[in-house]
């Protein structure tokens, strides 16, 4: 038999037979995930909403291994004019004007429930995924900036001048706003958003992602088991992004 | 009742054409400046992802607050039945439209993706201040259209008081709508205000007032006539009005957020130590925008034409500086995300920002100014809209 031949039938048996290991290794948790896990062309479902739990006391000053992480999954460069570039993620460091300690944390956009940004967004290009997930659609964001200016958490970033070797996940151009998508392709894939996964593999753990919805789950469970706060709560946004130890 | 005979078009002369060339370099030199920023993006203006809406958006504002409150003279004359503000009535209308017009190409012209104003137009999300607008703006145009027209044509004359109010509401609800987009920004504490849809109003009220008082005097001078001076004295007095309106309601908006310990800290920034935006609220805003021109407008000393344009002049300076203050020195200033804590970012959190408007935006923002003169003197150049007994010729 022809070598080229039998190669993909080769692998293929290979492949199915691993597949057919892990299943039988893994049962309880695969067939869990791939339950909750919807088709490509399933719709976003509002059952889900999708969310971060930040712990600020595991998280070290100096340490930006999720921006580094979320650069590099969506493409985010460096022009030279730090003024002007796109920070999707970004690190705050804070020192309490009273006792002087010291916090550091990662600041994104924090998908809120009532997003200031899409209420004001005059072509409707700013919007909220079914599951919770705040976007911008690239294709009719005009480039008003009004969304900037209604962000409370200044999580927006307007690209200011052309873009070159963009993903494919991440789609970005000159003239339009952008900002944290929670790696929505990713969450779409099953996987969690590059940020927690670099923060994991940091060995910090800070960054929890999870369905805030789903009480089994371990984001779920840590929200109500433990005491978390939302950025500016006094607006009422209902943040999906919470912090702890904050 | 003013009838089309008392009014006649501008007749070609080296003076229409000497500040027509003028307007149009003007415009084109923002057309250069909008087309370097689109092509070459907004990196080569002062705007920055600390401060998004930079000095074309202190023109267009300007421009577009100022083209409601031009139709003042229009209002007076049909709502509240003063003929002797009669002969200004058609002018001060094209003068709103060509504010709008000015201010509005700056606004399109300043976005990412200007190409996507067909996006603007076919996609609305109805919750949006901005989205509102763009009704409020093209509904502007069309009611104050109406109206000239009901005014243009004798047989139509009767129903010029009728859509004179409509277009007076309208112009209420606009101004209020373009302060409402500052005024529910709820994030950020300079703009966050009840205060802000009324202040716009009496900032309209005033700036389109000193507008039309010094656009006006240069079409009359174009066409070799001075403007009525008992007119021109009305419209002084009334201006000297506005500004003091305009000054009380910047205090009640200060004093509110100096009564409110959260506000302090921006409080002592615009007004004790914001380095330029300190200098420019006190020197420019209240000194030489409120203080002289109330001075100059109010006291019977200074009656003269000469104070009179000084006066509108350094009204239109302040009001300029009034804008640039409030939407630059409020974007400059940090969110204050996490009371209570010193605050460092690699994004400018905590920090005052950094702004300095590139010539290229500077040209852009002038701009909108030349193509409202310009449309302004096409305007007056091919329809009857300057009265003729103001001209000191043609006398009927």
């Amino acid at each position: 038999m022809d070598m080229k031949n039998s190669s993909p039938r080769r692998t293929f048996f290979t492949q199915a037979s691993a597949g057919v290991a892990l299943l039988a290794l893994a049962p309880g948790v695969r067939l869990v995930d791939l339950a909750l896990a919807r088709a490509q062309d399933e719709p976003a479902s509002a059952a889900q909403r999708w969310g971060l739990l930040v712990d600020v006391d595991r998280c070290v000053s100096g340490c930006d291994a999720c921006v580094s992480a979320c650069n590099t999954e969506h493409g985010l460069g460096d022009s030279e004019r730090p003024q002007t570039d796109a920070q999707w993620i970004r690190k705050v460091d804070l020192v309490d004007h009273n006792t002087g300690r010291q916090l550091s944390l990662p600041l994104m956009c924090q998908h809120c429930e009532e997003p200031p940004c899409v209420d004001v967004c005059p072509t409707g290009a700013s919007f909220r995924r079914a599951d919770g997930i705040v976007l911008v659609d690239k294709h009719t964001c005009i480039g008003c900036r009004y969304c900037m200016m209604a962000c409370p958490y200044k999580a927006r970033s307007f690209i200011h001048e052309d873009l070159t070797g963009q993903k494919t996940h991440a789609p970005r151009g000159k003239g339009a706003v952008e900002s944290c998508t929670l790696c929505v392709h990713r969450v779409d894939r099953d996987e969690s958003p590059a940020c927690v996964e670099a923060c994991t593999d940091a060995g910090r753990e800070a960054l929890v992602f999870g369905d805030i919805n789903d009480r089994n789950d371990p984001l779920a469970t840590q929200l109500a088991e433990t005491t978390t706060r939302e950025l500016r709560a006094d607006l009422k946004l209902n943040t999906a992004v919470r912090y702890r130890g904050l | 009742m003013m009838k089309s005979a008392y009014f006649q078009s501008v007749s070609s002369s080296r003076g229409y054409w000497l500040i027509s060339a003028i307007a149009g370099v003007i415009t084109l030199a923002g057309l250069i400046g909008a087309e370097h920023m689109e092509s070459a993006g907004h990196w080569v203006t002062g705007m920055s992802n600390q401060v998004v809406w930079g000095v074309p958006h202190v023109f267009a504002i300007f421009l577009i607050v100022a083209a409601s409150g031009a139709l003042n003279t229009a209002s007076i004359a049909s709502v509240f039945a003063r003929d002797d503000y009669k002969p200004l009535a058609r002018l001060s209308a094209l003068l709103a439209i060509a504010l709008l017009s000015g201010g509005l190409a700056v606004l399109v012209l300043d976005l990412g993706r200007p190409d996507r104003l067909i996006v603007a137009m076919t996609h609305y999300n109805f919750k949006s201040i901005f989205a509102w607008n763009i009704f409020l703006y093209i509904g502007f145009m069309f009611i104050v259209g109406i109206y000239l027209w009901m005014m243009f044509e004798p047989r139509m004359n009767r129903f010029t008081a009728r859509v004179g109010t409509a277009a007076f509401i309208w112009r209420l609800v606009l101004t209020t709508g373009t302060g409402s987009i500052f005024g529910f920004l709820v994030a950020r504490e300079a703009f966050d205000s009840a205060v802000m849809a009324p202040l716009f109003i009496v900032m309209s009220l005033s700036f389109g007032t000193a507008l039309t008082l010094l656009i006006g005097m240069l079409i009359f001078w174009i066409n070799g006539a001075t403007m009525d001076p008992a007119l021109a004295q009305k419209l002084r007095r009334l201006l000297g009005f506005f500004v003091i309106g305009v000054a009380y309601l910047v205090a009640v908006d200060h004093l509110t957020k100096l009564y409110v310990t959260g506000h302090h800290q921006l409080e002592q920034f615009i007004l004790v130590d914001g380095g330029i935006y300190t200098l420019l609220f006190w020197g420019v805003q209240i000194l030489l925008g409120t203080v002289v021109p109330a001075i100059l407008l109010l006291l019977p000393r200074f009656c003269q034409r000469g104070y009179l344009i000084a006066a509108a002049l350094l009204v239109v300076v302040g009001a300029l500086t009034q804008v640039y203050v409030l939407i630059i020195g409020g974007q400059v200033f940090p969110l204050e995300l996490f009371p209570g804590y010193s605050v460092t970012s690699t994004f400018y959190d905590g920090v005052i920002a950094d702004y300095t408007p590139s010539l290229a935006e500077l040209a852009l923002g002038m701009g909108g100014m030349g193509l409202a003169v310009l449309v302004t003197l096409i305007g007056v150049r091919i329809l009857p809209f300057v009265p003729v007994q103001m001209t000191g010729k043609n006398q009927d």
